[in-house]
């Protein structure tokens, strides 16, 4: 019993990759303004907050948990950024506001620590945990604003949308940093191992010693830092910082690891996978748009996604039934 | 009643049956035997219907056949009852029993549970077990569980005009010497309704059940035979196609061991576990737990690992005394534990090799929390050569890898750690013998190289050779201890003298 790389497997890892070059010569055959940079540039905009929300889910779901506070998180992050910003000063180039950046960041690490314990410490399946910790945020966020928006207008900050290089906005350059760093965490570190080890058996990872609640809970709080940094960039992005801002990044970044072909009973998949399915699913949304198909049924569409893409990334010879 | 002509099973890759001859005639009890990967599995699915043959033909009373699946098969009188148990825990006894057959208790729909219980307990009758159907699976024992499935399959009787052919896959692996001769009995009694296939790792139980013996090697039966006379070196030889020596733990190649004590129990409780257990295991010692099913042994390794905590009683780890006692730290003070079910706690499928030899040591591989990757493959490279670990290279998935590979593999994993107390709960259950050899030898070099060993052995052969002492658990108790250096080795008969 020798296991070979068959050409089967590398069509397999591939797949997404080629999901995407047709997606993109199809709808460039529909309406040529399509591959042009400038349409490319818009859609690495839209893209962008919700890559690194992507990137974040990612590494709970290869640990066979789910993830569901993201829309909390990010609101709140937002929120607390948004207030801090402006009670320190306004500008980010004067004074002490750039401390709102870290501390946005820290807050959404926060966040996801107390998900993770809240997950682990209370035994809450992770789906019921988290998304109970995403209302909380939500409320957090409208407490603090009362509802109202909080404008951002600073433009060093700003910049992440205005400036731009090769036609691509600055935040794009920074959704390419966070790939990489989570790549590398991914692939290059302790954590990055453990969350495959304990998707891929959790039983086994605790036998060999491994902290198993330990690393579901480091899990939750790196989870929750890119939430955090993906909250800075749609703020940045709008100018507003309001108990919306998270709004829609749940179905999102969840619909994007799974096209992308990570599976959710954990141990699989990875960030590569993650960042060719938020390309796919933005490549289809903006499609749409060019296509001119009418925004009531793009929603439908993305569902339909869903379905084919967990049908073909889970092997349904090995499990018969789920539940 | 049922014959195999020239069956023929392909898998891609593999001739997994090549042209094999069966027979089983209508009472007769039927010993098959083989390594594992001899092809004895993949005939029994495709008498199952889990399979379909692809060449020949299976015969039933003279007419040629072929299941499409399990139920078809169940419909023709084929029952097979499953080395892995199929009762599903959470339902109760009759509704296991009855799984997938309850249109005869129900009317619209509605389940008559009255009528079920009674007809489950006219099944519970037929092999003897004296349980309330209604009571849920997940309360009973393993041999009660066993039992169970047995008068599952013979529910068939009143569904099927004909014969039975009832396949037993391994079971006596689960049970204790008196509950296997309490099945032995139930098969000789049923043999005037069914004839039975006996699929079993232990020789000596096959010689004493079966009238017959198919021996498979590779695909093909190598040899039948009649078991009245049948010895088991003889069909060890068939089974292997060479010689095994009976001698083959190599008692001659056992080291003697150090003074220095690894670890240390004295009084250790665990209610409804174990209780009053003291030993010392020294460096270079193989120390062996023997004893029947639920005697203890599995449980006082759980404990010594730290994935169970005692309730009185002191442990201590190389001089020190352990208090709190987890995985983490069992594995910090040298600890290394290697579970009975591999895919469970043993390797990660899906990772590969170097990654499931370097996953309790990761701190080892990194420098603040990065890890370098170069260093772990070095590391797998090395203990791959040295343990003679089968796998294309360090990054083959180890879910793809044979039983005896992967307990290799998971062997690496802790000696690459520096680990010198080795818990090994039966480690060559379920691997051919080419490679328990080859774990035998590795166990060899581990107590040459200063490690402790505590072993649940599978056999009790294996425990003699290999140990230096053996304890003989009986009640959750110690109930003796053998010294078992060269030249002053107990017989089997002396343990089982002790354990029953």
């Amino acid at each position: 019993m020798t296991s070979t790389v068959s050409s089967y497997d590398i069509l397999w890892k591939w797949s997404p990759a080629i999901v995407l070059a047709a997606l993109v010569a199809f709808f460039t055959i529909i309406n040529p303004n399509f591959l042009s940079l400038a349409n490319f540039a818009r859609m690495s905009i839209a893209a962008t907050p919700a890559l690194l929300v992507a990137l974040g889910v990612t590494f709970i779901i290869i640990m066979g948990s789910i993830d569901l506070s993201m829309e909390g998180i990010v609101s709140t992050t937002a929120v607390v950024f948004g207030w801090l910003f402006l009670a320190l000063g306004g500008r980010l180039a004067e004074g002490w506001a750039w401390v709102a950046l870290p501390a946005a960041i820290l807050t959404g690490a926060v966040f996801g620590y107390v998900n993770g314990l809240v997950h682990v410490k209370l035994s809450i399946p992770s789906f019921m945990s988290s998304l109970a910790m995403g209302f909380v945020g939500t409320g957090i966020a409208v407490l603090m604003t009362s509802g109202e928006r909080i404008r951002i207008e600073d433009d060093v900050f700003r910049a992440l949308l205005l400036e731009r290089f090769f036609g691509f906005p600055l935040m794009a350059y920074v959704g390419l940093a966070a790939v990489l760093l989570a790549w590398f965490i991914q692939r290059k570190t302790t954590l990055g191992r453990n969350f495959y080890a304990v998707g891929g058996g959790e039983h086994l990872a605790h036998a060999s010693g491994l902290n198993v609640r330990r690393v579901r809970v480091l899990g939750f709080t790196l989870a929750g830092m890119f939430y955090a940094a993906a909250a800075l960039l749609a703020v940045a992005r709008l100018g507003i910082a309001e108990a919306n801002t998270g709004s829609n990044y749940m179905f999102v970044s969840i619909t994007s690891v799974v096209v992308g072909g990570t599976t959710l009973l954990g141990g699989s998949g990875g960030v590569w996978n993650t960042v060719a399915g938020v390309l796919i699913v933005n490549v289809i949304s903006n499609g749409m748009v060019v296509a001119g198909l009418p925004r009531y049924l793009q929603d439908g569409v993305l569902g339909l996604l869903v379905i084919i893409a967990v049908v073909l990334s889970t092997d349904r010879k090995s499990i018969s039934f789920v539940k | 009643m049922l014959e195999f002509r020239k069956v023929e099973k392909s898998f891609p890759g593999v001739r997994a049956l090549k042209g094999v001859d069966f027979q089983v005639g209508r009472g007769e009890i039927i010993g098959l035997v083989g390594e594992n990967g001899a092809g004895k599995s993949t005939l029994m699915k495709v008498l199952y219907g889990s399979y379909q043959h692809d060449g020949g033909e299976i015969l039933i009373d003279g007419k040629a056949t072929r299941f499409a699946n399990p139920r078809a098969a169940m419909i023709a009188g084929i029952g097979m009852v499953f080395q892995e148990q199929s009762l599903l825990p959470n339902l109760s006894v009759m509704e296991n029993i009855f799984l997938g057959f309850e249109t005869q208790f129900s009317r619209f729909g509605v389940i008559d549970w009255k009528k079920m219980a009674a007809a489950a307990r006219r099944q519970l009758d037929k092999v003897h077990l004296d349980i309330d159907p209604k009571v849920i699976t997940a309360r009973l024992s393993f041999a009660q569980r066993q039992m169970v499935e047995l008068a599952k399959v013979l529910t068939l009787e009143e569904r099927v005009d004909g014969q039975l052919v009832i396949l037993l896959d391994e079971p006596t692996s689960v049970l204790s010497m008196d509950e296997t001769q309490l099945l032995f009995k139930l098969i000789r009694e049923l043999r005037s309704r069914a004839s039975f296939i006996f699929v079993s790792h232990r020789l000596d139980e096959v010689i004493e059940i079966a009238d017959r013996i198919y021996v498979m090697k590779d695909g093909e039966v190598v040899a039948t035979m009649a078991s009245a006379g049948a010895q088991v070196e003889q069909i060890q030889q068939k089974m292997v196609g060479r010689d095994i020596s009976v001698e083959y733990y190599r008692e001659d190649k056992q080291l003697p061991r150090s003074q220095e004590v690894l670890v240390e129990l004295q009084g250790l409780c665990s209610t409804g576990h174990y209780d009053d257990i003291s030993f010392k295991l020294h460096r270079g010692e193989v120390l062996s737990l023997v004893g029947v099913e639920g005697s203890g042994g599995e449980a006082i390794l759980r404990s010594l690992f730290g994935l169970a905590q005692p309730t009185s009683g002191s442990l201590r780890i190389k001089g020190k005394p352990v208090a709190g006692h987890s995985a983490a730290r069992a594995v910090a003070s040298g600890m290394g534990y290697i579970p009975r079910e591999r895919k469970i706690e043993g390797i990660v499928d899906g990772m590969s090799v170097f990654e499931n030899i370097t996953l309790s040591q990761l701190g080892k591989y990194s420098r603040a929390g990065v890890l370098r990757v170069g260093a772990e493959k070095v590391t797998a490279a090395q203990w791959m050569a040295r343990l003679a670990i089968k796998a294309p290279s360090v990054h083959a998935n180890a879910g793809k890898l044979s039983g005896g590979n992967q307990q290799k593999v998971v062997i690496a994993k802790w000696r690459s750690g520096g680990s010198d107390i080795i818990l090994l709960d039966h480690p060559t259950r379920g691997v051919d013998i080419g490679a328990k050899e080859g774990i035998y030898e590795v166990i060899r070099e581990m107590c040459a190289d200063g490690c402790g060993v505590v072993i649940m052995a599978d056999t009790l052969e294996e425990a003699i050779g290999l140990s230096h002492t053996i304890l003989v658990l009986k009640d959750k108790r110690i109930r003796h201890r053998f010294d078992c250096t060269p030249g002053s080795k107990p017989l089997p008969f002396d343990l089982v003298h002790q354990m029953t």
